[in-house]
């Protein structure tokens, strides 16, 4: 397993560098919030007590650009059915692209989060929760994002159908990311743990039996 | 090979049939392949051959029948799979690398197929018959003993399609098997031939 787990996951990792799919969150995470102060108003309070649940929605809209090229073109270009070939089943592909791809956006995401947090006058606890929560919540995103790219992979109208499909899934993760921005929201962060927690187990094996029922 | 029944053979599948997206496409197919044995799946386009292909390698369900494999297989269709922006020969030895095999295997393969002097060149650029003779390359460096050849033939020049027909031969002394399905015919002398009809 190990002979091939790493170079898969570099692989995925590469392709997204090469691609620019390593910048595109971080770059929609700074317009984002650059362009946040400019529809709300300067208002440091106002700004500082929305601010938080806004780069939330950011993360999660971040999460969905690059669901499109998760797995469609290498189910299409016949790299999945080469690897099955080679005995590594549709659940493991899938836990590689799950790994793959919360690398390659949710410790960038959290990186971007520094400059973004100053922009809209969030203080130092305050990034604090907002980091502890992205990185609780960025892997569930990354799970939603795989899962979701596997089921629809294929069909036509992909990429507007897994937004559809994502959105209401991601409401819980939304709700106890944001509900973690407040001081002494212990609660909040062990509901979204938990939620992530959940998505990251079932979603090789879903994933997996999506890619299974799939094939042509 | 004293007691033939004591080696198993390379691949053995009894009566299957695939069915898919409601339609039947074959139906009671049996066939056995042991080693340094080829055989030939023949039949019209739309006549299942490349499901067939699927099925065997595993790929996609069989309705019923069982299928029994004793090695490792290798199949060339015709999906590319290489990453599009990297080298030839970049992207051959990632296959090699998750096959586990070193690499004067995949050089070797290399400069059978005469594609050293497309090593370097990203493999977005091929041509159909290049990409035609990657796809082959890998799968004569993959070091499975049965190879699934689905249209081997397409797009190669006189010169490649001898090629072929040498790699299919040395596979075969050195105790490998061969599964092709071509709607032509291969310079390559089959032992077997399974007839499929559109249905």
């Amino acid at each position: 397993m190990t002979r091939w787990f790493l170079p898969l996951v570099r692989r995925d990792l590469r392709l997204a560098w090469q691609g620019g799919g390593l910048w595109m969150p971080v770059v929609f995470l700074l317009l984002v919030a650059s362009l946040y102060p400019f529809a709300v108003g300067p208002d440091a309070r106002l700004l500082a007590a929305t601010g938080g649940g806004m780069l939330w929605i950011a993360a999660l809209l971040a999460a969905l650009l690059p669901v499109e090229r998760l797995i469609a073109p290498d189910r299409d270009s016949g790299i999945f059915d080469q690897l099955l070939m080679r005995g590594i089943s549709d659940e493991m592909i899938a836990l590689v692209k799950l790994i793959a791809h919360w690398l390659g956006f949710g410790p960038p995401l959290m990186l971007a989060l520094l400059p973004a947090a100053a922009l809209l006058k969030l203080d130092g606890a305050a990034i604090m929760r907002l980091e502890l929560g992205l990185l609780i919540g960025t892997p569930a995103l990354a799970a939603l994002g795989v899962l979701t790219a596997s089921l629809v992979a294929g069909l036509r109208g992909a990429g507007a159908l897994a937004g559809l499909l994502i959105l209401p899934l991601a409401v819980p993760i939304l709700i106890f990311g944001a509900g973690s921005l407040h001081p002494g929201s212990g609660a909040a962060l062990k509901f979204l743990s938990a939620i992530s927690l959940l998505l990251v187990a079932i979603t090789p094996i879903a994933a997996g039996a999506a890619l299974r029922a799939g094939r042509e | 090979m004293s007691d033939p029944a004591a080696v198993p053979p390379l691949l053995d599948a009894r009566n299957i049939a695939c069915q898919r997206g409601g339609r039947m496409i074959f139906a009671g197919v049996t066939l056995t392949i042991g080693a340094g044995q080829s055989l030939l799946v023949r039949g019209p386009n739309g006549a299942g051959k490349s499901s067939l292909l699927r099925v065997l390698g595993g790929l996609i369900p069989c309705l019923h029948g069982t299928i029994d494999r004793h090695a490792p297989i290798a199949l060339a269709d015709e999906h590319l799979a290489l990453d599009p922006d990297n080298r030839l020969e970049q992207a051959l030895a990632f296959w090699a690398r998750m096959d586990g095999v070193d690499r004067e295997r995949l050089d070797f393969a290399l400069h059978h197929f005469r594609l050293r002097e497309l090593a370097d060149i990203p493999v977005r650029m091929l041509s159909t018959g290049q990409r035609k003779r990657a796809i082959l390359a890998r799968t004569m460096a993959s070091g499975a003993r049965l190879w699934l050849l689905d249209e081997p033939g397409n797009g190669l020049d006189a010169a490649s399609l001898r090629g072929l027909g040498d790699a299919m031969a040395a596979h075969l002394a050195a105790g490998g098997g061969i599964i092709a399905a071509s709607h032509f015919d291969l310079s390559h002398q089959f032992g077997t031939v399974v007839e499929l009809d559109r249905r």
